[in-house]
């Protein structure tokens, strides 16, 4: 023991490694987490092989795989934004880790901020990983309107992550993980990944965000045509409601 | 049992070291760390080294805490000055958590007023933070990281971390740094929770229980800790139902019951103004102790043995044995025994308090 060890040096390190060693531990933490990585890529990567290459599901469309893999993208996009985030958040919440961690010298908005790029950095990852898979088998898509594409999906994730964190803070964690795979299972099922969406006209759109994203990446990345503003505005919606009732209904512990 | 105001005083304001009880705190300029002038390892208080500008760690006054209808804390004032270990003595309940989380910041007060380091822990929340170490009764950190991941985690947070491999070493999580936080015993998971208290270099650390489910040997490592804590400056605020935890650690004992202050004091002001406590002789047997009833409490406890409780000074057990003495007993026996911290708490925490001032 040397003395004067524990002398007090308090401080903060510089925002910027203090977010980055969090970004770090988050991504490290939900790679660890076998039900997140199978949600967000085994589920989309089977529906991209299963629906795409084979004659398994209808299709309204001859190019399955042009119809299938932008549907995928966008599942992964839910996958990640959504359900991983929502399950996640709820059990840091139970845990105390979000109270503890906003307690340090990360601090609340820092924590939000290093868990939304961490999303981010998931969402980019697992979309440029599906969307090579799905060039490799024969998709081709078109790049001439990745601007949009790349919009709906902030819009999207947005949208996505204010849900995930509304239901995380009002729900038990047991609860938010049932209605997170629930929702994840219902939107896959008639969210037009694997078979059309039921036509119910531009109200659709606001009740399957995920028919909405996988209709504007199809417009986009297939047909290299421009999104119909009937999604900008579902998707923009959507984008502002959840995130902020999730602001006012956030809990910390 | 005394009154307790004999014994120390009842819901006064926190004294000092010296007596400094007037000097409020004041906001620490642009809340620049105090940066202690000494790191040698002689025991003493920053109290004593700091005049006029420096603020007291912990700063609370008529704070209340109600949760729905029951009410947490009532009206509790406290001061903790700086360098020194003050326990919150209490059993569960007593409000002893509701009044450290509205210290930490996570909880606001529903009235009165609280000041860390000199500042106010929510509105300066983001400020305090880097300056305070907080060790909560649970939880707080990953269950699937690795104990050696988190301590790393917090060390990052921080301009000059202690060194994370030193704390493992020195709480003997070496072995468990690869395990996984939720595969960690309970005690194993209390002393890395005080790693990451620590390991910021904190000018003032929140200790919720801290030695909750741990065994023997983490218990008295732990408090070596805590006593190294205070010699190098730190200023501890812990929370304990363990008398002798607060006996061995604590500078300064906050008694709670109910939510209410019940007495403070350090543990020798507690103990020792009540005097011997308890006075036994062993004399004749069947002596009538008529005429000693009406100035002490006596009673024979067994043929032979008389008990003689109360408070007694000098004058007193004097006067006691002069009884004696005159009734020309034989006495064979005498002993005594002071108030230990334990008949303080007891007497003032227990369902119907004897002499216990409130």
């Amino acid at each position: 023991m040397t003395a004067g060890t524990f002398a007090p040096a308090p401080g903060r390190a510089p925002m910027r490694t203090i977010i980055g060693t969090q970004i770090r531990m988050e991504l490290l933490l939900t790679a660890r987490r076998g039900e997140a990585v199978v949600l967000a890529m085994g589920v989309p990567l089977l529906v991209l092989l299963g629906a795409g290459l084979t004659h398994a599901t209808n299709l309204p469309t001859g190019d399955r795989l042009g119809f299938v893999v932008p549907g995928v993208l966008a599942l992964t996009v839910m996958s990640t934004a959504f359900t991983g985030q929502a399950i996640t958040t709820g059990y840091e919440r139970s845990y105390g880790v979000l109270k503890r961690l906003g307690a340090s010298p990360l601090t609340r908005p820092g924590l939000l901020l290093a868990k939304t790029a961490a999303v981010l950095v998931q969402i980019v990852l697992q979309v440029l990983f599906l969307g090579l898979v799905g060039v490799l088998v024969g998709w081709r898509p078109q790049f001439g309107d990745i601007l949009p594409a790349a919009g709906v999906t902030v819009l999207a994730a947005a949208g996505y992550s204010g849900l995930a964190l509304l239901l995380a803070s009002v729900l038990k964690p047991e609860t938010t993980t049932g209605a997170a795979t629930l929702i994840y299972v219902l939107m896959l099922s008639v969210g037009g990944i694997m078979f059309a969406a039921p036509d119910l006209g531009p109200v659709g759109w606001f009740l399957l965000p995920l028919a909405a994203h996988a209709q504007a990446l199809r417009d986009t990345l297939t047909d290299g045509a421009s999104i119909p503003l009937s999604i900008w505005l579902a998707l923009a919606t959507w984008a502002v409601v959840w995130p902020a009732v999730a602001a006012r209904k956030f809990r910390w512990e | 049992m005394p009154g307790i105001e004999e014994v120390a005083g009842v819901n006064g304001r926190w004294r000092g070291p010296h007596g400094s009880e007037g000097d409020h705190p004041r906001a620490a300029p642009g809340g620049a760390p105090a940066r202690p002038p000494y790191r040698g390892r002689r025991r003493i208080g920053w109290a004593e080294l700091m005049v006029g500008g420096d603020v007291a760690a912990v700063e609370v006054r008529d704070v209340v805490v109600r949760y729905g209808d029951t009410t947490a804390v009532r009206g509790v004032s406290l001061h903790a000055p700086r360098g020194r270990v003050l326990a919150l003595l209490g059993h569960n309940g007593a409000g002893k958590t509701s009044l450290l989380q509205v210290c930490e910041g996570f909880r606001e007060p529903d009235a009165g007023t609280v000041r860390i380091l000199g500042m106010d822990p929510i509105a300066e929340h983001d400020a305090l933070m880097p300056r305070l170490g907080i060790m909560l009764q649970s939880g707080g950190v990953y269950p699937w990281a690795a104990a050696g991941e988190i301590l790393r985690l917090f060390a990052s947070f921080a301009a000059t971390p202690l060194d994370p491999d030193m704390l493992l070493d020195r709480l003997g999580l070496r072995k468990v740094e690869k395990t996984r936080f939720r595969r960690l015993s309970g005690g194993e998971q209390q002393r890395l929770s005080l790693a990451v208290a620590l390991v910021g270099r904190p000018e003032l650390v929140f200790l919720d229980e801290p030695t909750a489910g741990m065994d023997t040997e983490a218990r008295h490592t732990t408090w070596q800790l805590i006593e190294e804590l205070r010699a190098d400056g730190v200023s501890v605020l812990l929370t304990t139902h363990l008398l002798d935890e607060a006996e061995r650690l604590a500078d300064d004992v906050v008694i709670m019951r109910s939510g209410e202050v019940a007495a403070t004091g350090t543990p020798a002001e507690l103990t020792a103004a009540a005097g011997i406590d308890l006075l036994e002789v062993r004399a004749n047997p069947g002596l009538d102790l008529a005429a000693l009833k009406t100035r002490h409490e006596v009673a024979e406890t067994s043929p032979g043995e008389y008990a003689i409780t109360g408070a007694l000074d000098t004058r007193a057990l004097a006067d006691v044995l002069a009884w004696f003495a005159a009734a020309d007993a034989h006495v064979t026996a005498v002993s005594s025994r002071r108030r230990t911290l334990e008949d303080v708490y007891l007497s003032l925490t227990s369902q119907n308090p004897v002499g216990a001032a409130q």
